[in-house]
């Protein structure tokens, strides 16, 4: 039976139409057409502009009849459009009265802010036409992937080991062997790459499209282009980035993307977005129109009095999210990527600016994000907080959670950090970190604990200890750009060297921090190229780089083999043994009576714990097998010292109960291949009563 | 773009010549799905198709789906390079059986 919305009741210019339906918001394919919705609080008037795909000037402008809007909403139905061959956007008329804080310029044409596929820079890297007058281009897209029983994984977040990567960087370098290089599809040819590190999340660095031409520019002294290269900037957040697909050319990208999705699901491996809701690709008052700007400045923007952009995101301008009106967006949006792409969680980027109100002044319960916590659609996504921005405002440990977000642990990064590098005072901030912060997250659980020493921002983990100092002439900022503060040492010398004595040692630091990181309560994040010595020169702030600075240099894994084999082997070791994930804070007691505490503390003596001593480097803990999972499940015993001294250092061993006996999982003192060893292979200590650490060591050890 | 549909041996061909776009879609999709009957042995024969758009890969999985579950058999042949790469990149691909030619082709679909 065919519906009666699919005749037209209207004309314009041959192109018949009727009035719209107002939900969904976007343009939606129904039967004989195109349904458009778009809402503007403060606009007077809409117009519907319609290209042919790719063309500069329009083929139609068709104004919206007062009898197509339902309270702001304008919606109308456009039949017989070849919907794989057209773009649109919309022309708004309102007052322009910046000090009101509206900007309304009916010579502008927008984007739709629920725009699911956006052309205009199809191909990574090809140049734009400034000139166009339409640049980041609106089209309807066909939602309509075969999925099969493919759903999100929803594993436990404390099962989680998390790899951050950049989609471009992972494959594009020319080592990578990838012939999709530095795509969406390329990055399926690294699934075996990543199974048998054995990750099971990939965090992906933004993949909303993004115009990697915002603010580029040619270094002035090497010649080099510089790219908005990370995405940290939103032009559409419906949309995957066209230029990372490989058939971003046909304007394939969703269908891309979402194989992506479930090629990593069909291998186990979750998938997080790290999204970017704190501001957008507008910029402040100079910046250009491309949508929320020309559609409803106020609405969407935080201002200040005089109706200039607040700039709590560094970068211009920032989003208006406790706006109900943009909240709203915010939701529809990430309901969209976990419904329609199956998307297992979100990383928000300068999340704090989601907890301010729209003056500004942080709110004590924030609407948008109690929202997400509970919204039946996310229910069972990550949702993980980078717990601070630019304007100041550090969360971390006092991020409003409702019991569902996580946060990216800077305190756990600097702790260690300086640790390993020799820190003194430090044995118990330690002792909070490897039990998941419970100093942070008392009421939260070691679950709120995004453990990870290095990420995109700052330092790789090779560079950690190869310099002191930051070296970023090459982003053409006279080296003032990226964090001053990064608690590294270079062992010796800053920079490569041929010193086989401070490259061992260099090695032996990389190897102590995963070895730290993944024996520690919470989940860990490793950042991409880690696990095999990735450099950056010592450019801690490279988001402007499409050249080796970021790409993955694949050469390493058999260069740094040892690193390699060294993280593949704790990283199955953590997943082996429950009794390192727990979803609750260790009590120290023996509340089952099973003859040992769920975790204990140790110091080069078993039971004492060296707290009274600021000066000491060294700390041990056990932790109890028959307490995994709340004792639900048998553990073996697993005991972990860490000598940061530089001088090697006598442990004393904890007993073992009945005639069990320690094994040696990993010894960061050893050379490879006895540095570590495969699940099931380790060797039984051979004195099972002390046991010597290397200077600047870790050993970990099961008992069973 | 232009269909012709005729037999091969005991296997029924179904060429598409020119662009398989939105607009030319929907003429495939008619021929395609008629002769997508139970117990259909059908060869899909591309070799003449440089350029096909979404709504050309949504018919062969719409035809994939009708036949699916031993309903019928399809073998696509002759899809140039490109088609081939974007298919594999959207996971269009994993879903068929190809073969460079229609005697490659007749060969699978005797197989078993």
């Amino acid at each position: 039976m065919d519906r009666i919305d699919t005749y037209s009741t209207h004309e314009y210019q041959g192109y018949r139409l009727r009035a719209g339906h107002m939900l969904p918001f976007g343009a939606t394919l129904v039967p004989g057409g195109v349904n458009f919705s778009i809402y503007s609080t403060h606009a007077t008037s809409c117009t519907l502009v319609l290209f042919k795909k790719g063309d500069p000037q329009p083929m139609v402008e068709i104004p919206f009849l007062d009898e197509f809007s339902i309270g702001d909403v304008y919606a109308m139905t456009v039949f017989d459009l070849d919907y794989e061959n057209i773009e649109y956007g919309y022309r708004m008329d309102g007052p322009f009265d910046p000090v009101a804080g509206h900007r309304f310029d009916k010579t502008k044409i927008l984007m739709d802010p629920y725009a699911k596929v956006i052309g205009g820079r199809d191909v990574w890297g090809v140049a734009p036409d400034w000139n166009n007058i339409y640049q980041h281009r609106a089209r309807p897209v066909m939602d309509d992937f075969d999925w099969e029983d493919d759903t999100p994984l929803e594993k436990p977040i404390e099962d989680l080991i998390i790899y951050e990567a950049h989609v471009r960087s992972l494959t594009r370098h020319p080592s990578s062997a990838v012939r999709e290089a530095g795509t969406f599809a390329g990055i399926i040819s690294k699934i075996p790459y990543l199974k048998s590190l054995g990750v099971n999340c990939l965090e992906l660095l933004p993949i909303y499209e993004f115009d990697e031409f915002e603010n580029s520019r040619v270094h002035p002294q090497t010649g080099e282009m510089l790219y908005n290269y990370w995405g940290y900037s939103t032009v559409g957040f419906f949309a995957p980035k066209a230029g990372f697909a490989a058939t971003g050319k046909h304007g394939m990208q969703v269908d891309e993307f979402k194989n992506l999705v479930k090629q990593l699901h069909e291998n186990n491996i979750e998938i997080i977005l790290d999204v970017v809701f704190n501001h957008t690709a507008e910029g402040n008052e100079m910046g250009p129109y491309i949508s929320f700007r020309g559609l409803d400045n106020q609405t969407y923007y935080m201002l200040t009095p005089e109706g200039y952009y607040f700039n709590f995101s560094g970068t211009g301008n920032t989003l208006n999210c406790n706006n109900p009106i943009v909240r709203n967006m915010v939701l529809d949006c990430l309901r969209y990527w976990a419904s329609e792409y199956h998307i297992d969680g979100f990383r928000f980027d300068l999340a704090a600016i989601l907890g301010r109100a729209p003056n500004g002044a942080p709110l004590s319960n924030p609407p948008l994000l109690e929202g997400l916590a509970y919204d039946p659609i996310l229910a069972k996504c990550k949702l993980i907080a980078e717990a601070w921005d630019a304007g100041g405002l550090y969360q971390v440990g006092s991020f409003p959670a409702y019991g569902r977000w996580a946060e990216w642990n800077g305190k756990f990064r600097d702790a260690v950090r300086k640790f390993v590098k020799g820190g003194d005072g430090l044995i118990g901030e330690i002792a909070q970190r490897v039990q998941g912060s419970p100093d942070l997250y008392a009421l939260r659980g070691p679950t709120a604990s995004i453990n990870f020493i290095t990420a995109h921002d700052g330092f790789t983990l090779m560079d950690l200890v190869s310099y002191n100092e930051k070296h970023n002439w090459d982003n053409g900022e006279n080296n003032n750009d990226g964090a001053n503060d990064n608690e590294s040492w270079n062992c010796g010398w800053e920079g490569p060297t041929d010193d086989p004595g401070i490259n061992a040692l260099r090695h032996r630091q990389i190897k102590n921090f995963l070895a730290i990181m993944m024996t520690s309560q919470g989940i860990p994040m490793l950042l991409m190229g880690d696990e095999i010595g990735r450099t950056q020169n010592g450019n801690n702030n490279t988001y402007c780089h499409d050249n080796e600075l970021n790409w993955m240099n694949w050469d390493l894994v058999n260069e740094n083999a040892d690193l390699l084999r060294f993280a593949s082997n704790v990283i199955a070791f953590r997943a082996a043994h429950p009794i390192l994930r727990s979803r609750n804070f260790y009590t120290h007691s023996d509340y089952l009576g099973k003859g040992l505490p769920d975790m204990s503390f140790h110091g080069t003596q078993p039971w004492q714990p060296d707290w009274s001593n600021s000066n000491s480097h060294t700390l041990a803990f056990m932790l109890c097998g028959d307490y995994a999972k709340g004792g639900t499940q048998r553990d073996d015993h697993i005991y972990v010292a860490m000598n940061m001294y530089w001088d090697s250092v006598w442990f004393t061993l904890p007993q073992l109960p009945n005639d069990m006996k320690w094994h040696v999982a990993a010894n960061t003192g050893a050379s490879a291949p006895e540095d570590s060893w495969a699940l099931g292979e380790e060797p039984v200590l051979s004195d099972q009563g002390n046991i010597l650490l290397g200077d600047r060591s870790v050993i970990i050890l099961v008992g069973r | 773009m232009d269909v012709q549909v005729k037999p091969y041996g005991d296997a029924t061909v179904v060429e598409a010549s020119g662009d398989v776009d939105g607009s030319t879609a929907p003429v495939l999709q008619e021929q395609v799905l008629a002769v997508a009957q139970p117990g259909c042995r059908l060869l899909l024969d591309m070799t003449n198709v440089s350029y096909m758009s979404s709504a050309g890969l949504r018919v062969m999985l719409l035809l994939h789906r009708q036949i699916s579950g031993g309903k019928g058999k399809v073998v696509i042949v002759g899809l140039n390079e490109d088609l081939q790469s974007t298919m594999s990149a959207t996971g269009f691909l994993k879903f068929f059986t190809i073969a460079d030619t229609l005697e490659a082709g007749k060969a699978l679909l005797d197989q078993a």
